[in-house]
């Protein structure tokens, strides 16, 4: 009886834990597709009939298995890149992704170079 | 002349960034879904609003040269709008077949609104939850998408259909 009871509450436990999961999954991908008929609000902000219907598509997509990249390439496909606020990696903004490392690197050399410079400055 | 490095790069990056806001502003922001025109519509499976049992797919529409998938409802005010083109589309030619998709309705609202306009559609499919929208990149309705006998979208028409958008799916379908 005892040993049915530690099941149960390890059952209940874990099948707890899985929904909270699926729930952050849901709103991860919520909070990263825009409400196309909305001014400035993501689906998991509106509740507008646009956001409704796209929560009950992903909901279904996931239930059928598909990942998060999945259900986005699906609505990308039908919406365009608009609907994403995390645009996918493309040749169309490569400079968009590189862009931020690569002044991060330069800027990382200025700085280095400005402070050798005043270093040798002072040394002389 | 010495040059200064750091000053030029910085340079550089003002006249990118300046580069980059003026392409942004010359960028149309109104957004549509016109990129679709050009693809295969999905594959989908739509009941029929009378018969649970009767349904409608892309397979269907292979048979028709052309067809064209309008989404309304009987709470849409410029579905009313657009209805007499509808019915005009459908009397004129024989080349096109219109299929109606009942949007987030209630059956007797959408029966009602046939009756009292008339109906210019060879099957009204039903789409209680919307679902069946987003396969077709629908965001509200009434919108009308025109495919050909590959399942080609040819047109898609955002809002109600007016006189010109009319006119050009009959010279479409010529």
């Amino acid at each position: 009886m005892k040993i049915k009871k530690i099941f149960f509450i390890f059952y209940l436990f874990f099948s707890l834990l899985q929904a909270s999961e699926n729930k952050t999954e849901l709103l991860e991908i919520y909070k990263n597709l825009r409400c196309l008929v909305c001014q400035g609000q993501s689906i998991a902000d509106s509740n507008s009939d646009f956001a409704a219907t796209v929560k009950l598509v992903v909901q279904d997509l996931l239930q059928e298995g598909k990942t998060k990249d999945e259900i986005y390439v699906f609505l990308i496909s039908k919406y365009g890149e608009w609907i994403v606020y995390r645009p996918t990696f493309n040749k169309n903004n490569l400079l968009l992704w590189t862009l931020p490392y690569f002044i991060f690197i330069v800027g990382g050399l200025i700085i280095f170079y400005i402070i050798r410079k005043s270093k040798n400055n002072r040394a002389n | 002349m010495k040059i200064n490095i750091s000053k030029i790069i910085i340079f550089s990056f003002v006249i990118f960034f300046l580069f980059v806001f003026w392409q942004g502003l010359k960028k149309n922001n109104s957004y549509d879904t016109k990129n679709l025109i050009g693809s295969k519509i999905s594959s989908f499976q739509l009941p029929d609003i009378n018969n649970n049992e009767q349904y409608i797919s892309e397979e269907k529409l292979k048979k028709n040269k052309y067809t064209l998938i309008n989404f309304f409802a009987s709470w849409c005010a410029p579905c009313r709008v657009e209805h007499k083109y509808l019915l005009s589309l459908s009397r004129k030619s024989k080349k096109i077949k219109i299929i109606g998709v009942n949007f987030k309705d209630k059956k007797n609202n959408a029966i009602s609104f046939l009756e009292e306009l008339g109906n210019p559609y060879y099957f009204v499919g039903k789409d209680l939850d919307g679902k069946a929208s987003i396969l077709f990149g629908i965001y509200g309705i009434p919108e009308s998408i025109l495919v050909d006998n590959e399942l080609t979208i040819i047109k898609k028409i955002v809002g109600p259909i007016d006189q010109s958008q009319y006119e050009e799916i009959l010279k479409l379908i010529k």
